[in-house]
């Protein structure tokens, strides 16, 4: 059974004129690493709310349709309990660390939930070792990078052992080595905990060889929902400004002269490999 | 002194995160340790027992290895320090029927000390104490656990205001705004392009907090647990008895022991 | 380019004043920066913030993008003027009336760059841009940058955007903790692997896949698409009939 589901979703912000996104109908199955992307604006951050009942508890509005995710409907559970399924990691790493160390930013959710203390001891040290930050779980979050503090970030949701995390953005304000690494992360809880992962991006050349499947959304609307190689062939991915990889736009141009390449290359590698196949098939 | 200015200052009583024998005490009995420098300064008004408690405290100073912040304090409350001196020279000289000048001054100079020993003492703890800390102390003395997020929180979030304002600061200038230029009405309303989006910037972060706050399970239980549990050990009710004793003896020497008074002992 | 931290932002913030040298000068147009106000190098020099969040606080777009013109002192008609060509220009004239506040994100971030272009200082200067830009504004943004270039303007961008830099091929001027480690044009710094991860970047991605077609002759230092699919089709033309 699919722990994301939704029928004929639609939602209004309060005061809004018209509604944010409407009709969405989507399935996300256990354990796919989904990438949302499309133009500022379209929707998708939106979408993401309903995932941990942000919306429609904290957001108010109207929300029609049906959604349930992980056998509960958001609207009839508190976010609280939806947080126990759902992390949610946001764009700006400054504004969602609150405590004056790491380690207590991590315990954050844990202590709210009430656990055992040496229960929250071990989940602690668990998320720290999962992500990478041990040696820093005696600093001060607002003294590391950007980069660390998204690890601090996705550490303290993590460590509420969700089975789907939803990260908005959480590359934009980063330096590409950062970034690279974060996705790194995001991969291996993905691959190796089999965490469900909902990943907006807008850096589809770094993210797009870990999804296994990308949606787009414009005005509000899914437009497109294809596994990632052939989500590039569609024409309507460049229709609606999504930043085609590099290595993506150089298979396309190649096609246009009649060199076709195996297969659509999600990254250098495998670019430089069926750009090799070609070379030696031309040389024989 | 400017809102930045302001802000600074506030920097200055930021926790720095070193150990010390100071900084493992229990911020309870440190608290312990405040209250009696209090009551001791303001038994006193003397300028020689006020002077002892401010030197006594020195040591604990450099034990703690704040220093440089310290002094950074102090220096930032002359200001107000002068302000307690003047005006205790000007309404004593005025209704005080002192006998002399001299006594005079050593009366105000010994108020104004008072005033820099409960700077002095109140620097002392939040120098050595951490705001989780000082926040989970008083969780345990029973304060609802909201207020004392919200303190911590506001505590981690100065370093950030400050250096938020300073880019807004930075961009109007930048689009030619000169703060210093104009009269008195024309300078504070130069300041509007400054305070709109510093507020707008608050909100806007105190929403995204409380989003992301939400997300981690904000209110799920009504009995929270905490990471941490403090608990009082032996060095800890040592101190709180050594605040006990000086208590004990300030009273003593309040009630039998005259203190003379400098402009008595020069005349002698 | 550089990491965050290296001092990009201080460096650029002595450009109109905003941080004098403690040892040096700095030279703006033949200026010393030590001995003029902030508002006079303002007039040759507008920067652009990161967040447009830090400098909008009028009632309406207009009233933003006049605010400049006014501190400047530039009579009403003048004002005017070029308020209607700025927002023209931007593509905000029907939201003149708006409240900046209302605004999406992207169209904030155009009204902030709208209120510094209005003066036309010579020189410009934009804190990482393309953060939080999707690609359609992005291209949009990096053909009106190109514009202002090609019209003569001193264009300085802080970003760590690589991709949008191979667009662009501008000079790069590469920092870390606080030094400059490389200067030279955009195919030569970001085609060279040790100076890339120095500065915690990462090699465009045209260059990664020329770095592994190495071995069959090809020159590393690609950056461009259309410059790819012409070393390829080269190569291949020999035996490949079209």
């Amino acid at each position: 059974m699919a722990i994301i589901r939704a029928s004929n979703l639609t939602y209004t912000y309060p005061f809004a004129e018209k509604p944010a996104f409407k009709n969405v109908n989507l399935e996300i199955e256990r354990g796919e690493f989904v990438l949302l992307t499309g133009p500022s604006g379209c929707g998708k951050t939106t979408l993401c709310r309903c995932f941990n009942g942000l919306i429609p508890h904290f957001y108010g509005g109207t929300l029609e349709g049906e959604i349930i995710v992980a056998g509960l409907k958001p609207s009839e559970h508190a976010i609280y309990e939806m947080a126990q399924h759902v992390g949610f990691v946001f764009q700006n790493p400054e504004n969602q660390l609150f405590a004056l160390t790491v380690e207590k930013d991590v315990a954050f959710g844990l202590e709210n939930l009430g656990l055992p203390r040496d229960e929250i001891r071990r989940r602690v040290d668990w998320a720290l070792k999962v992500t990478g930050i041990y040696d820093l779980k005696d600093r001060a979050p607002f003294e590391l990078s950007g980069g660390q503090q998204q690890r601090v970030a996705i550490a303290s949701v993590l460590a509420m052992q969700p089975e789907i995390i939803v990260l908005d953005e959480p590359t934009s304000f980063l330096d590409p080595l950062s970034a690279k690494s974060i996705l790194e992360v995001i991969h291996r809880l993905n691959r190796e905990l089999n965490i469900t992962v909902i990943l907006v991006e807008h850096r589809l050349d770094l993210a797009a060889r870990y999804a296994s499947r990308v949606i787009v959304m414009d005005e509000g609307q899914i437009i497109l929902d294809e596994e990632p190689r052939k989500a590039f062939l569609e024409e309507k991915t460049k229709m609606v400004g999504v930043g085609i990889p590099k290595v993506v736009r150089l298979y396309l141009l190649l096609r246009e002269d009649g060199i076709n390449l195996s297969r659509v290359p999600l990254s250098p590698d495998e670019a430089a490999e069926s750009i090799v196949e070609v070379l030696e098939s031309d040389r024989g | 002194m400017s809102m930045l200015d302001g802000l600074r200052l506030l920097d200055g009583l930021r926790f720095r995160n070193i150990s010390s024998p100071i900084h493992k005490i229990d911020p309870r009995a440190k608290f312990v340790y405040v209250c009696a420098l209090f009551f001791v300064a303001i038994l006193f008004n003397q300028i020689i027992p006020l002077l002892i408690l401010f030197l006594s405290q020195v040591p604990l100073v450099i034990i703690a290895r704040v220093k440089k912040e310290w002094l950074r304090l102090i220096r930032g409350s002359i200001f107000f320090a002068a302000l307690i001196f003047a005006m205790n020279v000007i309404s004593l000289y005025f209704y005080g029927g002192y006998p002399s000048l001299a006594s005079i001054i050593e009366h105000s100079l010994a108020m104004t000390l008072r005033f820099i020993v409960l700077v002095e003492s109140f620097s002392i703890f939040f120098l050595t104490t951490s705001p989780d800390i000082f926040g989970l102390s008083l969780e345990q003395m029973g304060i609802p656990y909201e207020f004392c997020f919200a303190f911590t929180t506001a505590i981690r979030f100065v370093p950030v205001l400050a250096e938020e304002t300073q880019t807004i600061m930075d961009a109007q200038r930048a689009r030619g705004l000169e703060l210093e230029s104009g009269g008195f009405i024309k300078r504070i309303r130069n300041y509007i392009p400054i305070l709109i989006p510093l507020i707008v910037n608050a909100i806007r972060r105190s929403l995204e907090l409380a989003e992301a706050m939400e997300s981690r399970a904000w209110g799920a239980s009504k009995k929270r647990t905490n990471l941490y549990a403090l608990k009082m050990g032996g060095k800890d009710y040592c101190f709180i008895i050594i605040s006990i004793i000086i208590i004990l003896i300030s009273i003593y020497v309040w009630l039998f022991i005259k203190i003379p008074s400098i402009t008595q002992i020069m005349q002698l | 380019m550089g990491q965050n931290g290296a001092g990009k932002t201080t460096l650029v913030k002595h450009f109109n004043g905003l941080l004098k040298p403690s040892k040096g000068r700095v030279l703006i147009d033949g200026i010393d920066t030590r001995h003029v106000s902030v508002a006079t190098l303002a007039r040759k020099v507008g920067f652009v913030f990161q967040n447009p969040d830090h400098q909008l606080f009028s009632e309406t777009v207009e009233d933003e993008v006049s605010f400049a013109l006014k501190n400047f002192g530039f009579d009403e008609k003048t004002i005017s003027e070029r308020v209607e060509k700025v927002l023209n220009i931007l593509d905000l004239t029907h939201y003149r009336k708006s409240s900046p506040f209302m605004l999406s994100g992207g169209e904030r971030k155009r009204v902030a760059l709208a209120s510094v272009l209005s003066w036309d200082p010579k020189i410009l200067i934009l804190d990482e841009p393309t953060i939080g830009q999707d690609s359609y504004q992005k291209e949009r943004l990096r053909q009106f940058i190109m514009q202002l270039n090609q019209q003569g303007k001193t264009v300085i961008i802080v970003t760590h955007d690589v991709e949008f830099v191979t667009e662009c091929e501008p000079r790069i001027i590469l920092m870390k903790n606080g030094r400059i480690i490389a200067d030279g044009d955009a195919r030569e710094i970001l085609t060279d692997p040790n100076l890339v991860s120095e500065a915690s970047l990462v090699l465009p991605e045209i260059t990664q896949v020329f770095m592994r077609l190495n071995d069959y002759g090809f020159p590393r230092n690609v950056i461009g698409v259309y410059e790819a699919k012409r070393l390829i089709l080269e190569r291949l033309s020999g035996g490949f009939m079209r």
